[in-house]
């Protein structure tokens, strides 16, 4: 059971940062307040009606993917889900070609024809995010064992949310991942909730990393909102599947801010999600935390801050307008992606 | 009639699980959302409420077992309803609809009935995707054991309903989003045997047979008042269960009219428009086919996301009008 680590009044204070590098943990500063602030742009772009498609924004929730992609490489291959912008972002994608993306725009991640929920950016380690729950899950397990087969250090990363451990398809990767010695690093990222389902009416019992123990393959359980735990917890399990030790689980307890999908933060719609959770929720909020920590030591100030967010938010201005002129796909490429040789069959 | 309500496809929807609820305690729902009114439009608002959270279950994210215990459910005695918020989603459950669901009656002589009713729902546009957006009716008729319901009206979205759960055999029953502002009139709920229910003229015409089923049928209709302006009369066929399927109605139509378009909200290759031409072909007899068969489908594509291509990839009522229009013209 999460214990206090689900307790949302719980873990508010500042983050311990004694002994580590200042530079390292503005990076990661950094990385979570890019996407943050891009997600609070798609927030509002949806709202006005800019982007046509569903978001599953993934703010609250940012540490995650900012810890675990510190000791990932561009060749490692990570795999997402409906809710992956940040675990693109934290690899290093370019957010204007994420915008032209969810604009449906050609010069998009996957060239318009994805859009939010159907990402692709290879060249940094990005193997495809898609919104069918759990879908990614054994695509990970085989790019792993490809990695096994080629003799590589690759490893794999695998995103997936608390419902998704609903899956069948789920326990039977963690088993094939064992018995395969596929060095895949399970991530599940347990916000407590599958859409408006709070995880009590689907699950009986409130931690994930029970799944890890039945399939023997060594777990940690963190607050997914300290960024450095979960870099820590991450960068051992990393390092072990690196290293030929076999698959990882890491289970990170967080909370999203928004709801399901798009801007809403829907308090009165998910069975058991309640305004005065999310408002603790938000006081646990991994950047704050961070950014206390190193204003306590003076290795960061209110001014660093603000200057921080201006040249993000101008970058971001900057990114989105480039991406709504953008050209659109071509009516040719309906049919020229189906198969590999372009212009279909 | 005495008081004759107005409601629209969703509803009428839900008044099928309600009368069927109400009725049969053998019946009971599960599948993701419907506690919500997110997933499934208003097609099951508030049915928990009134019937229980036993017997409306919200359930985790796991089709197929929950596929699988409905299939269970209904050898022990239970009417159930598995509930697919997207017919993608369901993709996970084909284990148990196309090797369980579908063969258990066969396979054991007989003494076997998996009185299950499946629902998925088609759930397209809006910029969702490939993984969002099919509509794979055609696929389950293709398996012997389903039968396969598609309601196009709002009095179908709630007869058709009873009379697949009241079927002893396993239905995989669709309904469309797209239809959910479909409004219409409800009668008092009958109930129908499903074996007997097949294929419907929706409208009389002397010119040309338009072939459809579910939103496509509504698709059909509206292209064919535009037709009629043009002076081209339009029989509209509304296939209603697409299988079994019985081709009787469409084969006496065409052998009437001597023209034929089918349209289809599915692929064109092995797709359901496939099977109607192939049943004109084999059935109508070639001196009296006056043009060759047209089909409106979606291209051989998965569906794209950007809005641009979104607006070309789906059929309009534009396509069906000009594919009717050139096909009246031909021969
Ligand atoms: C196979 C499948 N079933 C159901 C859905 C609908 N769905 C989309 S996201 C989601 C919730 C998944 O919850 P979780 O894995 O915890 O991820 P989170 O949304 O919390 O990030 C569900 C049920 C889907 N997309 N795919
Ligand atoms: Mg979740």
């Amino acid at each position: 059971m999460l214990g206090d680590l689900k307790d949302p009044g719980a873990y508010q204070a500042p983050l311990e940062i004694s002994g580590r590098d200042p530079g390292l943990l503005v990076d990661l500063l950094r990385t979570m307040m890019l996407s943050r602030m891009v997600e609070e742009h798609l927030a509002d772009q949806r709202r006005e009606g800019t982007i046509g498609g569903p978001v599953h924004l993934g703010i609250g929730q940012e540490a995650i993917a900012a810890g675990v992609s510190q000791f990932l490489r561009s060749s490692d291959r990570v795999f997402g889900a409906h809710r992956s912008h940040y675990h693109a972002l934290a690899l290093g994608t370019d957010f204007k070609a994420l915008f032209a993306e969810i604009l449906g725009k050609e010069t998009g991640l996957s060239k318009g024809m994805g859009g939010s929920m159907h990402l692709w950016d290879e060249p940094r380690g990005f193997y495809g995010s898609v919104p069918i729950v759990g879908g990614t899950v054994p695509l990970a397990v085989g790019a792993a064992l490809a990695a096994k087969l080629q003799a590589s250090d690759a490893i794999s990363v695998s995103y997936l949310g608390d419902g998704a451990c609903e899956e069948g398809v789920v326990h039977e990767s963690l088993n094939l991942a064992r018995v395969l010695d596929a060095p895949t690093v399970f991530v599940v990222e347990n916000n407590l909730f599958s859409s408006h389902m709070h995880i009590s009416l689907r699950q009986p019992s409130d931690s994930t990393a029970r799944f890890a123990v039945a399939h023997e393959i060594p777990f940690e359980v963190v607050d997914g909102n300290d960024v450095l735990a979960v870099a820590d917890a991450a960068g051992r399990l990393i390092e072990q599947a690196r290293s030929g030790g076999g698959p990882g689980f890491l289970e990170a307890v967080t909370y999203r801010w928004l709801g399901h999908v798009d801007w809403r933060a829907d308090i009165d719609v998910g069975v058991a999600r309640s305004e005065s959770d999310l408002k603790q929720w938000r006081l646990r909020d991994p950047i704050a935390r961070l950014r206390a920590a190193l204003e306590a030591v003076g290795q960061w100030s209110p001014e660093e801050d603000k200057e921080l967010e201006r040249e993000l938010s101008e970058s971001i201005e900057e990114a989105w307008s480039q991406a709504m002129d953008d050209p659109w796909p071509s009516d040719e490429a309906l049919l020229k992606y189906v198969y590999s040789s372009e212009g279909g069959a | 009639m005495p008081h004759m309500k107005e409601y629209d496809y969703g509803s009428a929807i839900r008044a099928g699980f309600d009368y069927l609820l109400s009725e049969y305690p053998e019946v009971f729902v599960m599948g993701q959302g419907l506690w919500s009114p997110w997933y499934v439009g208003n097609s099951m608002t508030d049915l928990d409420k009134i019937y229980g959270t036993d017997r409306v279950i919200d359930t985790p994210v796991s089709e197929l077992a929950c596929t699988g215990a409905g299939v269970g459910a209904s050898l022990a005695g239970m009417r159930p309803v598995v509930v697919h918020p997207r017919i993608d989603f369901m993709l996970y459950a084909l284990d148990a609809i196309v090797n369980q669901a579908a063969k258990w009656s066969h396979m054991f002589g007989g003494q076997a009935h998996p009185r299950v009713t499946v629902r998925g729902i088609i759930n397209r546009g809006g910029e969702q995707g490939a993984q969002h957006s099919q509509a794979l009716h055609s696929w389950f008729a293709h398996i012997p054991g389903l039968r396969v319901v598609m309601p196009a009206t709002v009095a179908d979205a709630r007869d058709l309903l009873i009379a697949s759960v009241l079927c002893d055999d396993p239905v995989v029953f669709i309904d469309d989003r797209w239809l959910y502002d479909l409004k219409g009139e409800l009668p008092a709920p009958k109930e129908l045997d499903l074996r007997a229910q097949g294929p419907v003229v929706v409208r009389e015409g002397v010119d040309i047979t338009l072939v459809a089923s579910g939103y496509s049928t509504q698709l059909a209709l509206e292209a064919s008042e535009v037709l009629l302006e043009e002076g081209i009369s339009c029989e509209v066929l509304d296939l209603r269960v697409i299988a079994p399927l019985d081709p009787a109605k469409v084969i006496r139509s065409v052998s009437k009219t001597g023209r034929l378009v089918a349209i289809d909200g599915g692929w064109r290759t092995c797709g359901l428009s496939s099977e109607i031409l192939a049943q004109v072909v084999e059935h109508v007899p070639p001196n009296s086919m006056k043009a060759n068969c047209v089909r409106v489908t979606l291209p051989d594509a998965p569906a794209p996301t950007s809005r641009v291509l979104e607006g070309l990839y789906y059929s309009s009522i534009e396509d069906v009008v000009a594919a009717a229009r050139s096909c009246a013209r031909n021969g």
